[in-house]
């Protein structure tokens, strides 16, 4: 016995032998048999982009590359193409943007900073809740408060800001401008959550180094830990920016779904993901679907890009917080 | 003191000041969102409400029973599919997955958890409604399981391998193959993790609306079955937010209370699940 257990070479007894490679063989199929499963992943993501693509080509062939970049979309006459989509889907999340990432940078940093821990988490937990709320519902409370509420600040806007382009035409109340705030509030919760983790992952040395120095505590906010988290907070915009691209049920119900390309946030506008949530369902002619899955198609390549640099972006600051 | 030093300490001061500010506009928002719905919700809520089929157009009262039976119907059938299939995809990942197949499958699960859930509707349309002509339920299900997969599939990667690895080698010493480990020890030890990540994916699709526009599509009737047009909680409560009739306003208002409660409740849940101490933690 303790020979065997001392030399690996020597051989098993029989029936023990047998046992290991009946295991060995149990293991194998295991193994096969998950990964049949984590495989279909991969599988999923293929087909969606190669459906994408397959139910999609009718309009391209007919159009082109010019699809992207032009502007008439009228389906009586079956001729389409995506700009007017596209502008809006780009604007909206901009708009989104320039809100969510002050307020959701900031309140990282009173989260990570200010915040004693355990109320830190607590709020963290509240912010997330606020990512939890459904889109449609975000959508109801748009039509019914924000809706009237941008209607009444309207004339304001144009009466003091009217000499800019963006701010003239009709109060309308549904528009650009209401689009790009609910979508603030959608993606405000991730900027806070992941650039809170960032913030709290730059090494302690590197902060208490600048307070020794006499920094004051936003000195090196400023100096120390935005510099140093810089990377991986774009990273989280961009994931944020990710999801707005995609937005498609609060956005539908107050943008105003009007495919027009207007310099005015006022007025009514469309996006990428509003136009399929209307019309898909109702398209008939097979160039009209073709032409709202080439939509889809381009929806699908720039979220991929953009999910793509946000995820290269925070690996990069894992890497250096691992390496400190 | 100089005078620089404390212009600094003010802007200190201030700048602390601002990022609390925003932080209350970012709770505010929450918290003016749960509050306006709980009370325009409960206002309309009743039994009926919950128990009744809708009334025909221009009729008042009536109630949503199918939407919430029907958002039942194909969460269930969703989870059925996600659930298996995310935490067996992620039993590779985790235990075998550091390979090239490994990456490839993170890789992929990152894609579809990126790309808009509109997109995976049509998709869905394309899979399961176009074959067979028919809205279904069984089309929403399928819709929801693909969001679900790669949600699944990261959080239940992430508590197996906080599973540590001491445990895995006692298994294995004690001359268990490896198989049974996973199956017998690892899962086990991870249960709690698996079950928290699974009740998060759940109601995060429970809100669910723009996949289920061209596949489960909505009903106003009662559906038995899995293969025709059903109602849907999120379906009911777009349709009726854009109608024109009042009534149904308000009865969009309770469906979203409905909506937004087994939301919170999900959430907290999970976040109660992982705040308990572990029993293998001592």
């Amino acid at each position: 016995m303790k020979k065997i257990i001392s030399s690996p070479a020597a051989p098993l007894p029989v029936p023990l032998r047998m046992r290991r490679l009946r295991e060995r063989a149990g293991d194998r199929l295991f193994r096969l048999f998950v990964m049949g499963f984590g495989g279909s992943v991969i599988v999923l993501a293929g087909a969606i982009f190669w459906q994408l693509i397959k139910t999609s080509h009718l309009a391209w062939q007919k159009f082109g590359l010019p699809f992207i970049w032009t502007s008439v979309w009228d389906p009586v006459n079956d001729v389409y193409g995506a700009l007017p989509f596209i502008y809006g889907t780009v604007v909206s999340s901009a708009i989104a943007l320039a809100i969510a990432v002050p307020l959701g940078l900031g309140s990282a940093l009173f989260l990570a900073e200010m915040a004693p821990k355990r109320l830190s988490s607590a709020l963290t937990f509240l912010i997330e809740l606020l990512a939890a709320i459904p889109s449609v519902i975000l959508g109801l409370m748009g039509i019914f408060i924000l809706v009237p509420a941008v209607k009444a600040a309207e004339p304001f806007l144009i009466k003091t800001l009217g000499f800019l382009p963006f701010f003239r035409g009709t109060p309308y109340g549904v528009g650009m401008l209401t689009a790009g705030l609910i979508l603030s509030i959608m993606i405000l919760p991730y900027i806070t959550t992941i650039s809170r983790d960032v913030i709290l992952s730059v090494p302690r040395s590197l902060k208490e180094g600048a307070l020794a120095l006499g920094a004051t505590h936003w000195e090196t906010v400023r100096l120390v830990i935005l510099p140093f988290s810089r990377s991986a907070i774009f990273g989280a915009i961009f994931l944020a920016l990710g999801r707005a691209l995609g937005e498609t049920m609060a956005v539908t119900m107050v943008i105003g779904n009007t495919p027009k390309i207007s310099l005015s946030l006022l007025d009514p506008a469309y996006t990428m993901s509003a136009v399929l949530a209307n019309e898909f369902a109702e398209a008939t002619s097979d160039l009209h679907v073709h032409s709202l899955i080439s939509i889809a198609l381009i929806l699908f390549c720039m979220t991929i890009v953009v999910n793509g640099l946000a995820r290269l972006l925070i690996y990069q600051v894992n890497l250096k917080g691992a390496k400190q | 003191m100089s005078a620089g030093f404390r212009r600094r300490q003010r802007i200190n001061t201030f700048m602390f000041f601002l990022t609390g500010v925003f932080t209350f506009i970012a709770l505010s928002t929450l918290f003016f969102i749960l509050g306006y719905i709980a009370y325009h919700g409960i206002s309309s809520l009743s039994w009926d409400f919950v128990t009744k089929l809708p009334k025909p157009v221009g009729e008042t009262g009536g109630g949503i029973a199918n939407a919430i039976v029907g958002s039942l119907k194909i969460v269930g059938l969703a989870s059925l599919i996600g659930i298996p299939v995310g935490v067996l995809g992620a039993v590779y990942l985790a235990e075998f997955g550091g390979n090239r197949i490994g990456f490839l499958i993170r890789y992929a699960a990152d894609v579809i958890n990126g790309v808009p859930s509109i997109v995976i509707g049509i998709f869905a349309y394309a899979l399961v409604v176009l074959p067979m002509k028919q809205f279904s339920a069984l089309s929403g299900g399928v819709a929801l399981s693909i969001i679900m997969i790669p949600l699944v599939i990261r959080t239940t990667e992430e508590f197996l391998r906080l599973v540590p690895g001491s445990i895995r080698e006692a298994a294995l010493a004690l001359g268990l193959p490896q198989w049974k480990v996973i199956l017998r020890v690892v899962l086990p030890t991870a249960a709690r993790g698996i079950l928290t990540g699974a009740i998060l994916s759940v109601s995060r699709i429970a809100g669910e609306t723009a996949p289920l526009l061209f596949t489960a599509f909505g009903n106003r009737y009662w559906d038995d079955g899995l293969l025709h047009p059903i109602a849907a909680l999120p379906l009911t409560i777009f349709t009726y937010a854009i109608s024109p009739y009042d009534d149904w306003h308000k009865q969009a208002w309770a469906a979203a209370l409905i909506l937004i409660l087994i939301v919170l409740i999900g959430n907290i849940l999970a976040r109660l699940l992982m705040k308990q101490p572990s029993p293998q933690s001592h």
